[in-house]
């Protein structure tokens, strides 16, 4: 027995902390590029910046190995027009992606141009991108001679929309398949990317948790030139020093939540999620944009049955679903039989429902896997499932325990789960730092990737702006001299650092964040008003003001926890911000006001940025598509790229 | 029973046991510590024990500590009893959970 209470019975006595403790201790790091942030962004930063032959340092709270979002894996590859087997053209792909309201045309475009040549150097590290051991021979979109393996998602109709249409597109006139995206085995991932790292000679510190950016003479908005953090496991001081800076933490997952006896925070996002890199980009003076909008949070263990990260269910995709009888249900298939279609067409879902109550479609639905061929439903349990993120673990549960998906009918939760209720909302993927074509943000020497850009999109495009992101750092970092950082400012950021372990009691860390949680359900939610909003700024001030000095955190770890509350207060602070700035509703943000009702007027169709100016909140806007024309744009940008990495290895 | 000497301690976190160990398999190489994207796990103080799990509260099922565990077997996972989940025999229409 594993368990520390199981160690209090045996032992009599709690474990020491295994770690030694450095509270008072301070290391200082020289960095030409410094990368925040571990992930998947992160590292392609490292390792692109690194290939430049600079001396980079990598930072993650976590270890590295596992560590950010697509750390356990990944299942397909998207965006990548550039591959041999589209039927796309690059361009043409990344502006019909750009088209949705509100997106990131500029990361998009990086995304679409150079995703391939990502996914081949991904191979170049031990990735595993094609079916090289013939194991889905047979099976729809893999291609005999490249064996790369075509995914059925988005492959004729966009899945983003509901009851999507058909894409047409000058290069795909006849209607053929898209083939913009590729099947890849990415439990295979990350561990490689780090050992690319150490490869290149990447300083890699673990478990160090980044929570401020110097700024030259500690004046805000100048330009960046170092980092302080610490050690979440001995709370050692560090102090990183830099030319140039890559931000690639990851977003803020649960601002509106917390509910920890239920196990894994109820959230899609792990804990560490938390937006500490916004935060600290925030007090820096850079930018930020769309922070007004949010989502209904996917909640997922504890309240949910957790298939993906709880965002999507297994029984639903490649699958015909089936009621408790085995009637087929309305749903697409969301693979090649309905054309890659992920949601149902409007109505859909509501018809069903009343089919429920009329007792013409009986619960539990179940995904008929039996129903599928061989071939399809290997590739979609053993490859898809198989490989992506938190659903290996899933997968080989059920195998252990004996489910046979060519014998078994899968159970769906959906209608018996319930949905999200409206006050339990997330930051989700819409706000973040606010990028030019270099990737660099509002402030000289920083650069932001993957999660931290406004409207970032999923691994691979992580992968590529981290990629492009470190490149971009690099050649900065090798055109500018040595700057000093501010001593006044790095005392400032280590007495707030340490305040917590300083106390012995008063307010522990989940109860903070429990009390943030509540103050946005209650003001920042389903009904927003300017009145609303206020009130909000004013619950989080007090929060701020009398809560925060009662924090207390008995070790490293709890101190982690602890600052991480305060990242989740400031972002909160940012989103209450940014609403009352947007005097407008507007649907694609999920942002409805009553008292602007009038959905998306002309006038408001921009973005909003925001972004602090010797302390006070300042506010403007840029229009939709401010990043001009994308493909010359982006080829005036990039004259100098060469494409796949053809070094030393 | 009656006899025994008992410590007053707080309620549990529940779950508590996102895995359990087979101690006669884990050999506290402690690479499960190493992964756990959240430091759910603290190395055992006795060298060769399986960890100790001291934050099962931040646990979020990621999976990569079984996944990555290079003893097959050493830790399995143990899923909450509300999170376990379900599927039917379409021949017989038998239901079963994990």
């Amino acid at each position: 027995m594993s368990t520390w209470h199981d160690y209090l019975k045996e032992q009599g006595h709690a474990p020491d902390w295994p770690y030694p403790i450095r509270f008072d201790q301070e290391q200082e790091i020289d960095a030409d590029v410094l990368v925040i942030g571990g992930g998947i962004a992160g590292c392609w930063a490292a390792i692109s910046a690194a290939r430049q032959g600079l001396n980079v340092v990598l930072v993650e709270k976590g270890d590295t190995i596992r560590s950010g979002a697509g750390g356990p894996g990944c299942d397909h590859w998207c965006n990548v027009p550039a591959n041999p087997l589209s039927n796309v053209n690059p361009d043409e792909w990344a502006q019909h992606m750009a088209d949705r309201p509100y997106c990131n045309g500029i990361g998009i475009q990086i995304q679409c141009r150079e995703d391939y040549d990502t996914l081949l150097e991904m191979e170049q590290m031990g990735g595993k991108i094609r079916d090289t051991e013939d194991e889905y021979v047979g099976a729809e979109g893999r291609d005999a001679k490249t064996k790369f393996m075509i995914s059925p998602r988005y492959t004729q109709i966009h899945s983003y929309f509901s009851g999507g249409k058909a894409i047409t597109l000058k290069s795909n006139p006849d209607r053929k398949l898209n083939n913009v995206v590729i099947r890849v085995w990415g439990t295979t991932f990350k561990p490689a990317l780090k050992k690319e790292c150490k490869r290149l000679g990447v300083k890699i510190f673990d478990r160090v948790m980044v929570t401020s950016l110097l700024t030259e003479k500690g004046v805000q908005s100048a330009r960046v030139v170092g980092a302080t953090g610490f050690n979440n496991r001995t709370g050692e001081f560090m102090l990183f020093k830099s030319k140039s800076a890559v931000l690639a933490t990851a977003g803020a997952g649960s601002i509106w939540m917390i509910s920890t006896e239920l196990g894994g925070y109820c959230n899609m996002m792990p804990r560490t999620t938390t937006g500490d890199g916004t935060v600290m980009a925030w007090r820096a003076g850079a930018a930020l944009t769309n922070m007004e909008s949010t989502g209904i949070m996917r909640i997922a263990t504890g309240y949910k049955h957790k298939w993906y990260t709880g965002g999507g269910d297994a029984s639903y995709e490649n699958v015909p679903i089936v009621d408790a009888n085995g009637k087929r249900l309305p749903y697409p298939i969301q693979g090649w039989v309905d054309w890659g279609a992920m949601l149902p067409a409007p109505g859909v879902e509501d018809k069903i429902r009343e089919g429920i109550l009329k007792g013409e479609y009986a619960l539990p639905f179940y995904g008929d896997f039996p129903a599928m061929s061989e071939v399809e439903r290997r590739a979609t349990w053993k490859l898809m499932l198989g490989e992506e993120a938190t659903t290996k673990i899933i997968i080989d549960t059920f195998n252990k325990a004996g489910y046979d998906p060519g014998q078994d009918l899968l159970q769906s939760y959906k209608f018996i789960e319930g949905v999200s209720l409206p006050q339990w909302r997330e930051a989700g993927y819409g706000g973040g730092l606010l990028v030019d074509w270099d990737l660099k943000t509002t402030l000289d020497g920083l650069y932001a990737a993957g999660t931290q850009m406004f409207n970032p999109e999923d691994h691979s495009y992580a992968a590529a702006t981290g990629r492009y992101a470190g490149r971009k750092a690099a050649a900065y970092a090798r055109q500018v001299g040595e700057s000093k950082i501010s001593r006044e400012q790095v005392a400032r950021e280590k007495a707030r650092v340490y305040a917590p372990v300083k106390g012995t009691g008063g307010l522990e860390w989940k109860e903070l964040h429990a009390g943030i949680a509540r103050a946005m359900q209650y003001y920042a939610s389903e009904f927003k008003t300017e009145s609303l909003f206020k009130m909000g700024l004013d619950a989080l001030r007090k929060i701020e003001e009398e809560s925060v000095p009662l924090l207390f955190a008995i070790d490293p770890h709890k101190l982690m926890r602890s600052l991480e509350d305060t990242s989740l207060l400031t972002y909160a602070q940012i989103i209450l911000q940014a609403s009352l700035a947007r005097k407008a509703s507007s649907f694609p943000l999920n942002f409805q006001r009553i008292d602007y009702p009038t959905l998306d007027p002309p006038e408001w169709q921009k973005f909003l940025t925001i972004k602090l100016e010797n302390g006070k909140v300042k506010t403007g806007e840029l229009p939709l598509a401010f990043w001009g024309n994308m493909k010359n744009q982006y080829e005036a940008h990039n004259k100098d790229y060469d494409g796949v990495y053809r070094g030393k290895r | 029973m009656s006899q025994e000497k008992l410590i007053a301690i707080p309620n549990i976190t529940t779950p508590n046991n996102p895995v359990i160990f087979n101690q006669d398999i884990c050999n506290g190489c402690n690479h499960c510590v190493e992964v756990c994207q959240i430091d759910v796990y603290i190395p055992h103080p006795q060298k060769g024990k399986p960890p100790i799990i001291l934050h099962p509260d931040e646990c979020w099922y990621c999976g990569c500590c079984v996944n990555d565990c290079p003893r097959p077997g050493a830790i399995t996972f143990n899923w909450p009893l509300q999170q376990r989940g379900y599927w039917k025999k379409k021949a017989t229409g038998e239901v079963h959970q994990i």
